[in-house]
């Protein structure tokens, strides 16, 4: 294979990654996962 | 055995507090430094007329002491403080945490000896010559154990944004590191680069702007995503946010090099992809700024009487107001205009001494009185007194940079109308000399903020003794 047309690939899965990446965060916006991870700089305070 | 004392119930704390206490030394040295060549572009005479002390030499100097020994030092410090902290479990391997504070502390003492002495690979900011670069490659690798090593041992499941930011940061620097520095040696401290020509040129560009993204900006991301909630008391204002900022940094920032070689022998396609890539950097950057500031809503009131939280949302600001300035001057037009001259020198240490100075200072305060068993730092005052020179000396050096930037500038090209050049060289360099006493006014001011910070870390470490802190026996459910 043409290492441009390797390279073109390369670009193309990175960016549909990218946009998976983006998609799955904004479906995962409001659950608990979320909050819990966002709270575990405070783990250390309650114990 | 003291059950207390046991190692496995206890955060690996010692290798902290060495990293922090060095963090300011080398702060000091390295700004003493910065303070000292531009005093020279004042009185040129300052170079003494020796090799040693003129300003090629000296100013290499001054940005790896600020770079890698007061950045790397801070970066170190606080990777391993949040890293066991958000993973409930003590650092993998002491021994190796340690190997990785003296390795570190021997890249830098060599460093000050071998740049004087005019020892140099000419790559900017990685100047250090191969036998010191093979010592960074080492210890660079045990600290991706240590940190990667700790992760992997961690108590919770999910792995905190901090510690994203911290892993982009150590995994790039290494790659960044070992690609940019492959030389053929000479001899003991001589080498020749592994590139020729323009490829050379674009190596250490890609090298040199993702030094600034992963090293100056990933760290430091990593450093806000955990003290800011800290110090302001609530999480941080959206998590989503903060994946996206993650990724979007992650796949926009390795194309934005080739913007340091407009209008030279790179591909113009090249420099036109490096321009793009660099505006688009503008949305992750101002996401992330916007996601820091927003952890205060509803608790702004602590800024009036919090001088640490306050260090760290005005470095927020300086950090929205560089990642805007940055790809402004990436595109070509502007940069036509801004390259070459002092204004590039502004736009770093708006981002330098504001973005990685203020949250770095502000992390330090956080975690040394932490560190040593006590409340807090020695002198609180003191910290305010900081905070204002620290912020009057880098508005001054900015503003003062930025208009002896844009003068030269628009004097460079300024043409009469037979075509000839209206100033010559030397009439710009004269122009610009009562800015360079400003801007050297507002370095010593930063630097004095500095010193005062040093007295109060070292009376809050000796008033203090060196803290047990212990690990939360029930673990987390996230």
């Amino acid at each position: 294979m043409d290492i441009n047309t390797l390279r073109i690939l390369a670009t193309i899965a990175s960016f549909i990654v990218f946009i998976g990446l983006m998609v799955w965060t904004w479906q995962h916006r409001n659950t608990s996962d979320f909050k819990d991870a966002a709270n575990l700089p405070f783990t250390d305070d309650q114990s | 055995m003291d059950f207390a004392n046991s190692k496995a119930l206890n955060y690996n704390d010692g290798v902290i507090r060495q990293f922090s206490i060095m963090a300011v030394v080398w702060g000091v040295v390295g700004m003493l430094v910065g303070v000292i060549i531009a005093a020279q572009l004042v009185w040129p005479e300052l170079n003494l007329g020796l090799p040693w002390t003129s300003f090629g030499r000296l100013r290499p100097l001054h940005t790896n002491a600020v770079i890698f020994a007061f950045g790397g030092c801070t970066l170190f410090a606080t990777s391993y403080y949040v890293v066991q902290r958000t993973c409930q479990v003590r650092l993998f391997c002491d021994k190796l945490a340690t190997f990785t504070f003296w390795g570190w502390q021997l890249v830098i003492v060599a460093a000050v000896i071998s740049l004087p002495l005019g020892y140099t690979q000419a790559k900017e900011y990685a100047e250090l010559e191969w036998p010191i670069d093979i010592l960074i490659a080492i210890v660079w690798v045990s600290y991706a154990i240590v940190f990667f090593g700790t992760i992997g041992m961690r108590k919770v499941k999910h792995i905190y944004v901090a510690n994203w930011f911290f892993g982009a940061f150590i995994l790039t620097v290494a790659l960044l590191h070992i690609v940019n520095s492959a030389a053929m040696p000479a001899s003991f401290m001589k080498s020749y680069s592994a590139y020729a020509g323009v490829q050379d040129a674009m190596v250490q560009w890609w090298y040199g702007h993702n030094a600034v993204g992963f090293f100056l900006t990933a760290g430091f991301l990593g450093i806000m995503y955990y003290f800011v909630p800290k110090q302001a008391g609530r999480p941080v204002y959206s998590y989503s946010l903060s994946i996206v900022h993650f990724w979007a940094l992650i796949f926009t920032y390795m194309w934005a090099g080739p913007h340091h070689l407009h209008y030279t022998a790179l591909p113009d396609w090249t420099q036109s992809l490096g321009m793009a890539f660099s505006l688009i950097l503008l949305a992750p950057s101002w996401g992330g700024m916007i996601n820091g500031m927003m952890t205060l809503s509803g608790a702004w009131h602590k800024l009036r009487t919090d001088p640490i939280l306050r260090f760290m949302i005005v470095s927020l600001s300086f950090y929205g107001m560089s990642t805007f300035e940055g790809p402004m001057m990436a595109i070509k037009t502007v940069n036509s205009l801004s390259h070459y001259t002092d204004w590039t020198i502004g736009h770093v240490h708006s981002g330098a001494l504001g973005w990685v100075g203020l949250v770095s200072m502000g992390a330090l305060y956080y975690m040394v009185p932490r560190l040593f068993g006590q409340k807090q730092m020695h002198s609180m005052k003191a910290i305010e007194l900081h905070f204002w020179l620290a912020t009057v000396g880098i508005v001054l050096y900015i503003s003062s940079l930025w208009i002896s930037g844009v003068m030269e500038g628009l004097m460079w090209r300024a043409i009469n109308t037979d075509g000839t050049l209206t100033y010559t060289f030397v009439e710009s360099v004269k122009a610009k000399h009562p800015y360079y006493i400003i801007r050297l006014l507002g370095g010593t001011l930063y630097l004095s903020g500095m010193v005062i910070m040093l007295w109060n870390v070292l009376k809050t470490a000796t008033s203090g003794k060196p803290a047990l802190a212990s690990i939360p026996l029930v673990a987390a459910h996230a």
